[in-house]
């Protein structure tokens, strides 16, 4: 007996600690969870001394590098600061008009939600961390942040950087927590297809791409388009950028189900700093209703300079027109207008048709249908018409001042102006 | 004088490395391998703890050495990640027994023999992956692409000499 055991002791062993691990391992997926949970107490010490172990490591290395690079950017590398100052003053005008377009359209549908007593959860409350390590193995797509329990962080809330999602904390250790990422394999989200508002399930892959296989093929969903939280796993508030779909295509392995591809909205490979999302509200945080506030305000100022702009390009438009008709209708021209025709008139200095009535020429016999012969109606009396018509002028004296300077006999009587037509309509009879 | 008699190969060629190096190089292994994919990503194709595991079963020539030193490497290298603990040690204690039991069979001195040891190792590693993976936890949609794997056994075996090359002058002959 002796000698077998000496013989196979290297086997033995082999074979002693593969049962071992291989128990242990059934130990810890025995226990029926979802993916990505944390570890039952015991696995978690385990971890946790791992960690304790790496993590002050990690700190030092992180420090060295986070001085470095802090005495680069804000001592040495300050060159075009100011025009990018400058961009940024750009950019921060840009979407302060940007934002006062939505405002309205935020408060509206906050009126609404409130309407249908509609539960909406806010981000109030967030925890900045670095990160500080991985896992180092690309099968296993966690980070490090120095952040933990101490801080008011807990499992399964919500990581996130300014550009989208990141992950959820997995573990969470004294000082450090574990971030399982979004593209992690066993990592799942519910998401949300921003256009045609089609909810989906978001998981992650071995090879480190986060995809949604639980759709059928729809002519719809496009290749570009946004992808948002839903919300509905509890983890993610809803609305967040997750990604852009990158490819569709049909699922060897499910069919008939597609194989949508995003590209993430935050970059998952090169993490520095990331937001842990520590409460919700139902309501918007003060700061965030003054900013709606902020923008609604603005949006009024906007919309009163828009309506001023606008009065005053009806009132250029009209002059416009004005001056065009002036130009096809006939009227009458001074003598230094006509002597200029044909050479350099434009339309700015002619004389505009209704400020200049055309007079008729000098009656030489009159009689009792030229001009002047008719009596004025506030003249007239109601009843019979007279037969004897004592104010008929027998030669009417023209006056000097109305009196037009060349009349032209061969043109029509002048129409009364109408506006522009429109060459598509037909004509008014 | 005293002398010494050598019964075997095994014997002869026999390495131990002073307790500093044996605990220090395996964590520094670890350590760098979660560092060094935060400011570079793509480095994370590396798998500095196998090198190691590998580097120090082959130089034992012990088998039970070589097992125990691949299942804790294994194990410290699963503690930080979000897989079960002992993925990576059954698979590190496999390959700590196979290459303490050919290095007792051939020279791994030699260069070329390094490159392929390091080469089929980091083959055997992915599918021993693969295995426990997709048989032990039962996670089907566990996929391993073979040429991701050609090329990052390629790389690895690059890297890894020069870290043999390293660690040779920690030996000491017993």
């Amino acid at each position: 007996m002796e000698s077998f055991f000496t013989r196979f002791k290297n086997v033995l062993v082999l074979v002693a600690i593969l049962l071992a691990q291989t128990i242990g391992l059934a130990v810890q997926v025995r226990r029926p969870v979802e993916s990505g949970a944390p570890d039952s107490s015991r696995v978690t010490l385990i971890r946790y001394w791992a960690v304790s172990i790496v993590t002050p490591f990690e700190r030092f290395f992180h420090g060295i590098g986070h001085t470095i690079r802090y005495g680069w950017s804000n001592y040495v590398d300050l060159r075009n600061t100011r025009q990018q100052n400058h961009d940024l003053q750009d950019q921060i005008a840009r979407l302060r008009l940007e934002q006062a377009s939505f405002a309205e359209d935020a408060m509206q549908g906050h009126r609404l939600q409130a309407l249908l007593d509609f539960q909406q959860h806010y981000v109030s409350a967030t925890v900045a961390a670095q990160v500080i390590g991985t896992s180092g193995n690309d099968l296993s797509r966690v980070i490090y942040i120095d952040k933990g329990a101490k801080d008011g962080l807990k499992a399964d809330q919500a990581v996130i950087t300014p550009d989208g999602i990141v992950g959820k904390i997995r573990d969470v250790f004294p000082h450090t927590s574990q971030v399982l990422l979004i593209n992690d394999q066993t990592s799942g989200a519910g998401v949300l297809l921003a256009t045609t508002r089609i909810r989906a399930i978001l998981r992650g892959s071995t090879t480190g791409q986060i995809l949604i296989n639980n759709l059928t093929p729809d002519d719809r969903i496009k290749p570009g388009e946004q992808v948002l939280s839903s919300g509905g796993d509890q983890v993610y508030p809803r609305g967040l950028p997750v990604g852009i779909i990158e490819s569709i295509k049909v699922d060897p392995d499910h069919q008939p189900y597609t194989l949508i591809q995003l590209r993430p909205a935050a970059n998952l490979n090169q993490l520095e700093e990331v937001l842990v999302i520590t409460g919700t509200q139902a309501t918007l945080s003060d700061q965030a209703q003054k900013d709606l506030v902020t923008g609604a305000a603005t949006a009024e100022a906007q919309a009163a300079d828009k309506q001023l702009a606008d009065q005053q390009a009806a009132e250029a438009a009209a002059r416009s027109a004005a001056q065009i008709v002036a130009d096809r209708l006939p009227s009458i021209h001074d003598d230094a207008t006509d002597a200029k025709a044909g050479t350099a008139t434009t339309p700015a200095t002619t004389t505009p048709p209704v400020s200049v009535v055309p007079k008729p020429l000098p009656t030489l016999h009159s009689d009792r249908y030229s001009s002047g012969a008719t009596p004025s109606a506030a003249d007239l009396k109601p009843g019979a018409p007279e037969t004897n018509n004592p104010s008929i002028p027998q030669t009417p004296t023209p006056d000097a001042t109305t009196q037009p300077a060349t009349p032209k006999p061969a043109q029509p009587k002048p129409r009364k102006p109408q506006p522009l037509s429109d060459p598509t309509q037909p004509p008014n009879p | 004088m005293a002398t010494r008699s050598f019964t075997s190969r095994r014997e002869l060629e026999q390495h131990s490395f002073p307790p500093a190096v044996a605990l220090l190089v395996p964590l520094g292994a670890i350590l760098l391998q979660a560092l060094l994919p935060r400011p570079f990503p793509r480095l994370a194709i590396l798998d500095l703890p196998l090198i190691v595991t590998v580097f120090f079963a082959v130089s034992r020539r012990n088998p039970v050495a070589g097992t125990l030193t691949g299942a804790a490497i294994g194990l410290l290298q699963d503690a930080l990640t979000a897989q079960p603990i002992g993925v990576n040690g059954m698979a590190k204690s496999v390959i700590g027994y196979i290459a303490a039991s050919i290095g007792i069979q051939i020279d791994v001195e030699n260069l070329t023999t390094r490159i392929l040891i390091n080469f089929g190792f980091f083959l055997i590693n992915s599918f021993l992956l693969f295995l426990i993976n997709r048989r032990l936890l039962g996670l089907t949609n566990f996929h391993i692409y073979w040429g991701h794997e050609l090329i990052r056994a390629a790389i690895n075996t690059a890297v890894a000499l020069p870290i043999f090359f390293l660690l040779d002058n920690t030996k000491r002959n017993e």
